[in-house]
């Protein structure tokens, strides 16, 4: 009886967390197998890899990711020689001598650079659309990782019942089902150097999984931490719970 | 009056520290040979774990200061950097965000643990109410907070809950412009955010403090809810209940450390990621889970002025609590027919969290309205009714009795079944 | 002065009680007034201050908007459409029937008197914060000839009341003053 009684006080509360989960489901996203899953998930390294040539190559041209530097190219595995060249690949303002507004290459310390100086110039250049900031875009949508691969690969023909906003494009995983941003990725846009076929949805995944670790550049070590003091708690528990038996063993309670 | 303390420390220099300030006299009576029942369930963990709670949230968040940047153009950009740069500065951001979620879990049970038990009767009103006050300061300190990464849900929740006050009439408008210090909820609002966010806490310590001082005079209810009448109904706190608490702190902290290592943003709204823009709300503004039930209370009634009342009243209701139950019998165990409405008030209250996370449409409306009316009733017409009518069943002598009569006490059969010979 | 005496006799153990006891509550007082005195300046400084109130009214000039048109200014950092409305869409939006609008309200409750001409209205769609298009003729206005919100579809009529569409309410009218025929102050 009184172990019923906190099992269902637990399920209560648990149902009290998990409702703001559930009130925000509104299209659901077929769930895919992700390198960086469960608490061992690590991030591919050769998919993140992969997927900052595809930002860099596509990506970058509207959206920017402010919060990151280029020197953070180094949690998914690059040299410091290969971060460099692609960091030199990009000028960034900079102000010249004469006070002059000039521009220099990137370097690894400096920020992914920004392809527009400010929003007005982002929302003129994009019909009136905001790219948005995709440096923590992966916690910044219900569904994470999963969303984001369902609306780059979501995009086709709009039903013929529907009637198209001037410029928008048609993609299942938007709420409305209207987008501003045209289809991204489209079979060989890039080619990877590691010879693997660049198909929409392989760019897809290598893309989200480097978003991902855009987004949480700490979760390697945040996983690697928590399981050995998850480990230690439950000894400790252990320990402690048979301290309190050895203390309590002359009570009766 | 003046005179030196009489010290009984064995050891010179605690002797000498005692005999002029008798700290350690002090902490050997409170925590040491203190007395307290001996059949406390692990429901008596939950006011230690909130207070170590508080010591870590206080811990993280003066270092989590130390980076943080309270200015509308730098605070999203800031904690990010927390996040990324600083060193374990994830761990210190993710420990405090989720520290919040785990004080509501905590406190939420101690209060419910509290009503089961009837923990608020005399002579504990005012520890009970002191309790009260801790719960408000708490709520304030949590709704600050939140609003401090300056998200889109950090911006619009301050908009939407600030905006409460303007429901008082006449001076309502002035009141709201007073507090966001503008016209809109903006750079000043995120300051005296931040400044009494750090200051809050330290109340929180104070009040906390009068807690356990009131706690320590009245002495701890227990399962049975019967006074203490002998001491061999109590143990001294050290080491029984340290160790006990021990065991309950260790299992804390497993559930903690599995939130912030592997679902760090479980509690966190998505929305709080993209910066907090004036222009543009959110599709739906939803509060953090633990505010939930209240905000459900606020949208069930379609007066704006009266959701606030009701709002409010929700807590005002726990202050005169003590006086609302007029049941002479503190713990459920005795009162066969409260036992059952305790367990309806806790599915009212959950749902209530549950009808706050939904768009107020359809059945949550329904829901949410049956549910409010449901908590009002419970405290300000069953709970005064129901004592007078009750029936409780036959108290236990004393806390030691029950055991030693083999029945009627807390743990089933095997246990009372031992010989009884040591008592 | 001689038969003062006596009263200022009997009177002298009472007067001295009146005398302290005047003092306590004027010590009392100003103790009081002190305290307000301290407490005030900490008060009045979470009030908005000089540079947030410099920019809590905005005067716009209306002379140049042509009828039909509407331009946006920006007030205490949100967007507001002011709007110089035709003869024609003044006479739609007082003609509407109030049970067709799902957020009733009179267009002359929307407008000041004798200047039906112009509309003010905050420029944020009451749905999800959207600003709506339509300020242009050239611009899609929606069905009531008022704004289009192009991202959830809500149209607003030549009053700014919500006509179609998830929006719950009518866009809002800021608080604003004429300050002669061709100047408003809003805020």
């Amino acid at each position: 009886m009184r172990i019923v009684r906190i099992l269902s006080l637990a399920a209560a509360l648990g149902a009290v967390a998990l409702a703001p989960a559930i009130a925000e489901e509104e299209i659901s996203y077929p769930k895919q197998k992700w390198s960086f899953d469960g608490p061992f998930g690590t991030f591919d390294r050769a998919a993140a890899q992969r997927g900052s040539q595809v930002f860099n190559a596509v990506c970058s041209n509207c959206h920017s990711l402010k919060q990151a530097y280029y020197r953070d190219l180094k949690g998914i595995g690059l040299e410091n020689e290969a971060i460099t060249a692609i960091a030199a690949g990009f000028n960034v303002p900079t102000v010249a001598d004469d006070g002059s507004n000039a521009e220099r290459p990137a370097r690894p310390s400096d920020h992914f650079r920004s392809p527009f100086a400010n929003e007005k110039a982002a929302r003129s250049a994009n019909g009136g659309a905001l790219p948005p900031d995709l440096s923590v875009i992966v916690k910044a949508r219900d569904g994470g990782a999963d969303y984001i691969y369902a609306l780059l690969t979501g995009y086709g023909e709009a039903p013929s019942s529907m009637k198209m906003g001037d410029g928008m494009n048609y993609n299942k995983a938007f709420t409305g089902n209207q987008i501003g941003m045209p289809r991204p990725l489209n079979d060989g846009q890039v080619e990877y150097a590691d010879g693997t076929k660049a198909t929409t949805e392989q760019m897809a995944k290598d893309v989200v999984t480097f978003l991902s670790y855009i987004a949480n550049p700490e979760m390697e070590a945040r996983k690697r931490l928590g399981v050995k003091l998850v480990l230690f708690l439950v000894l400790m528990t252990g320990v402690t719970y048979a301290v309190k038996r050895k203390v309590w063993a002359d009570v009766d309670h | 009056m003046a005179g030196l303390h009489k010290s009984e420390f064995a050891n010179p220099v605690v002797n000498w520290i005692d005999t002029r300030l008798p700290i350690f006299t002090m902490m050997q009576k409170e925590y040491g040979v203190f007395p307290t029942p001996k059949n406390f369930n692990y429901f008596w963990n939950f006011g230690a774990l909130a207070m170590i709670n508080l010591v870590i949230m206080i811990a993280t968040g003066i270092f989590l200061a130390m980076n943080y940047t309270p200015h509308v153009s730098m605070a999203f950009d800031s904690v990010e950097r927390i996040m990324r740069d600083v060193n374990y500065g994830w761990l210190l951001r993710y420990v405090h965000a989720n520290g919040a979620s785990m004080f509501f879990i905590v406190t939420y049970i101690h209060i419910f643990r509290g009503l089961y038990y009837g923990s608020y009767k005399a002579p504990r009103e005012l520890l009970w109410m002191i309790g009260v006050v801790i719960l408000l300061v708490m709520m304030a300190t949590a709704f600050m907070g939140y609003v401090l990464p300056w998200g889109q849900m950090s911006y619009w929740g301050a908009t939407v809950i600030t905006n409460l006050f303007s429901a008082i009439p006449v001076v309502g408008e002035s009141v709201v412009t007073w507090l966001w210090g503008g016209f809109s909820v903006d750079n000043p609002t995120l300051n005296r955010f931040f400044s009494l966010h750090f200051l809050l806490p330290f109340v929180l310590v104070g009040v906390v403090f009068l807690h356990v001082a009131a706690l320590h005079i009245t002495g701890s209810n227990n399962p049975l809810g019967i006074d203490v009448k002998s001491p061999q109904d109590t143990l001294p706190f050290h080491p029984y209940y340290t160790m006990k608490d021990s065991v309950g702190i260790c299992v804390y902290l497993l559930v903690f450390a599995a939130l912030v290592f592997f679902a760090p943003n479980l509690f966190m709204a998505a929305e709080n990621y993209i910066p907090a823009n004036p222009l543009v709300t959110p599709s739906e503004i939803v509060p953090e889970w633990y505010f939930l039930p209240f905000y459900a209370i606020l949208r069930s009634v379609p007066s704006k002025l009266g959701g606030v009342l009701l709002m409010f009243g929700a807590i005002a209701v726990l202050f005169v609590l003590p006086w609302l139950d007029t049941s002479p019998v503190r713990s459920s165990k005795f009162r066969p027919i409260y036992r059952n409405f305790f367990w309806v008030l806790l599915v009212a209250v959950v749902v209530l969290g549950l009808v706050g996370a939904h768009r107020p449409e359809g059945v949550w409306v329904v829901l949410g309205r049956l549910a409010t009316f449901y908590y009002f009733f419970h405290f300000l017409i069953l709970l005064p009714v129901l004592g007078k009518l009750e029936r409780p069943l036959p108290l236990p002598e004393s806390i030691s009795r029950p055991v030693m009569a083999g029945g009627g006490g807390p743990l089933p059969g095997g246990a009372a079944a031992k010989p009884m010979e040591k008592i | 002065m001689a038969n003062s005496m006596p009263a200022t006799e009997a009177g002298h153990h009472g007067g001295d009680v009146t005398k302290r006891d005047f003092l306590k509550l004027v010590a009392g007082a100003g103790a009081a007034v002190g305290v307000g005195a301290i407490a005030w300046p900490l008060i009045d400084s979470m009030n908005p201050s000089a540079d947030v109130l410099a920019l809590s009214s905005t005067t716009v000039d209306l002379a140049p908007i042509q009828a039909g048109q509407a331009i946006t200014v920006v007030w205490r950092g949100k967007p507001v459409f002011v709007r110089r409305r035709t003869p024609d869409e003044i006479k739609t939006a007082q003609s509407v029937a109030q049970n067709t609008l799902a957020d009733p309200a009179l267009d002359s409750a929307r407008v000041k008197p004798g200047k039906e001409e112009w509309l003010v209205v905050v420029g944020i769609c009451t749905h999800l914060g959207c600003v709506p298009i339509g300020n242009k003729p050239t611009e899609a206005r929606g069905d009531f000839g008022g704004w289009f919100c192009p991202c959830h579809g809500s149209q607003y009529d030549v009053s700014g009341r919500v006509r179609h569409g998830p929006a719950p309410g009518n866009l809002a009218v800021p608080p604003y003053a004429f300050d002669g025929d061709t100047k408003i102050k809003i805020g």
